[in-house]
């Protein structure tokens, strides 16, 4: 015992000794170290940040308001805070606001449904077939890369200038992210599960609907948010090309006559209608993963 | 002797490699008698997996034949339950749910397979967890809903992969009573694979140990012990001596230190 404790005592006391001389070198000749703490930010409650938010928004009003008044803001080209408000009002109540809004609406929800639904399809399709997977990527790897928006004067040439022809370019636009991220679902599919299905006697189309797709769906939501913007998108690039409703044939119009107020009015409902989708498409994102998750 | 449920009749499995044919298997044969519990046990790359996955149907073999009741069975899957080292319990689905898989896949009406489900749950320890998921769960409460979902798939015979591998020393000692306790209502045949020589012993009425380069058998040890085993038997001297002759076995098939490097 007496033999296998020496050594180690020993140890240990010249580590100690080699502490001791540490600390007294850093006492003595080396100047001593700042004494510094951990930044801390203080929160502030919530309304205190809504009401700088607000502040702020009041503000810019107010300012570009006076600056309209005093002629240090073009009118002509930034029209203003006020003649902003009366064209609003006049575009509710006598102007075409809810044939507008509903047209870009529908155009862009039915894009979002097309392009999300049958880009999913396409991608866990890819499961089926190696073969097939490897010769149709290339293609949608193309598609991808193509800007899309650059075929929209085709697209209304051929689809006509109703709302074919939004829809069109709203599910080009969602089709391919929805396509590639759901193959990225389907080559994450864990190859142990798949075992465990074959081995449990499974049939091919049991091992899809029973495993291959829920293991996907968390894929497929993800990209509903990036989609619904995309859709949007798309559906207002259409417009702007040719149409006879909605937003964004309200902008071009109003830009081409010179209003700037009705294209900011434009702008503005386009902005709420965004934001309502959003919110309302991340809700149902949220919703499905917690289904999904269990 | 019980009539043999299961046969390994001179499994071979080789793979094209750059390096040349390697050999994973090389005229493997096994022969496991009607309700006993086997162990497979050798280092890692001695073709364990695959025989599991030869028996199970997932893989076909270069040469040789697999026999269930004296039915070729080469190339059949759903033949045997197999549970692998991952408890692969479906996220999305409730404890019963994942339970009921294979009889659900074998196209049993789902309420009556829930029915035949819940009282297994209550008998094994899972009770109050019926309508939980998996991410609820201790990785020992998974595991032994894994092997229930093994069990409840209705083959007579089952291969066990490693099953306690990645849980902690004392709930792995729990986990062998109660595989035991399964092992004997249940009355299966069980192929089990593990690294752990103490728990093959413990568990089984035979081991194999197994060889690499190629992946065989090098002898098969024969477990005298008697049933049903509590923990003290695995420090009676026979217990010992069994250990020490399959670690002397494996270890005289462990790569040398420079090989490794």
């Amino acid at each position: 015992m007496t033999l296998q404790q020496t050594p180690a005592k020993v140890v240990t006391n010249k580590i100690l000794a080699g502490l001791d001389a540490r600390a007294d070198t850093a006492a003595g000749a080396a100047p001593a170290k700042p004494v510094r703490r951990l930044p801390v930010q203080k929160d502030w409650p919530t309304w205190a940040i809504l009401a700088v938010q607000i502040g702020i928004l009041v503000g810019i009003i107010a300012l570009w308001e006076i600056g309209a008044d005093t002629g240090f803001v073009d009118k002509f080209f930034w029209s203003h805070p006020s003649a902003i408000y009366n064209t609003m009002t006049i575009f509710f109540t006598t102007g075409d606001a809810f044939t507008d809004i509903a047209f870009t609406f529908r155009s862009t929800i039915l894009g979002f449904l097309i392009g999300t639904f049958a880009g999913s399809a396409l991608g866990l399709s890819f499961w089926w077939s190696k073969n097939y997977a490897a010769i149709v990527q290339p293609y949608i790897i193309c598609f991808e890369s193509l800007p899309k928006l650059a075929l929209a004067p085709l697209i209304v040439l051929v689809f006509g200038i109703g709302i074919a022809s939004k829809v069109a370019i709203a599910t080009a636009l969602t089709l391919v992210v929805s396509t590639l991220t759901t193959f990225a679902g389907v080559k994450a599919v864990d190859p142990d599960g798949e075992k465990l299905f074959y081995s449990l006697g499974a049939s091919r189309v049991q091992v899809f609907r029973k495993f291959v797709i829920p293991s996907c769906l968390p894929w497929i939501i993800s990209v509903l948010r990036v989609n619904i913007g995309l859709a949007l998108t798309g559906a207002i690039v259409g417009e702007f090309i040719a149409s006879q409703h909605g937003l964004g044939r309200a902008i071009i119009y109003a830009g081409q006559t010179y209003d700037i107020a009705l294209v900011w009015v434009a702008v503005s409902v386009l902005s709420a209608l965004a934001i309502v989708m959003y919110v309302t498409v991340s809700w149902i994102e949220r919703v499905l993963h917690k289904g999904v998750k269990g | 002797m019980p009539s043999t449920k299961l046969l390994i009749d001179d499994v071979s499995m080789k793979f094209a490699t750059p390096a040349g044919v390697f050999h994973a298997l090389d005229h493997v044969s096994l022969s496991v008698p009607q309700g006993w519990f086997v162990s497979l046990i050798g280092p890692s790359g001695c073709g364990k997996s695959t025989i599991f996955n030869i028996v199970a149907g997932l893989q076909e073999p270069s040469e040789g034949r697999i026999l269930i009741d004296g039915v070729d069975a080469t190339g059949t899957i759903g033949r045997v339950g197999y549970m692998l080292q991952k408890d692969l319990l479906l996220p999305w689905r409730t404890l019963t749910d994942n339970i009921i898989l294979g009889m659900e896949i074998q196209g049993v009406k789902l309420a009556e397979a829930r029915a035949r489900a819940r009282p297994l749950l209550r008998r094994y320890g899972l009770a109050g967890f019926e309508n939980a998921y998996p991410r609820a769960l201790s990785g020992g409460m998974r595991q032994r809903a894994a092997l229930l979902r093994t069990l409840l798939f209705d083959t007579d015979v089952i291969l066990l992969d490693e099953p306690f591998g990645a849980l902690d020393a004392q709930t792995k000692l729990r986990m062998q009573e109660w595989l035991l306790q399964l092992w004997g209502d249940f009355g299966k045949t069980v192929v089990f694979v593990t690294h752990d020589v103490e728990e093959s012993i413990f568990l089984s009425d035979e081991v194999h140990v197994m060889g690499t380069r190629p992946g065989r058998v090098i002898e098969t040890i024969p477990v005298a012990l008697p049933r049903p085993r509590v923990r003290a038997c695995t420090t009676t001297p026979e217990f010992m001596a069994l250990k020490e002759h399959c670690l002397e076995l494996l270890h005289s098939q462990a790569p040398s230190m420079e090989d490794a490097a």
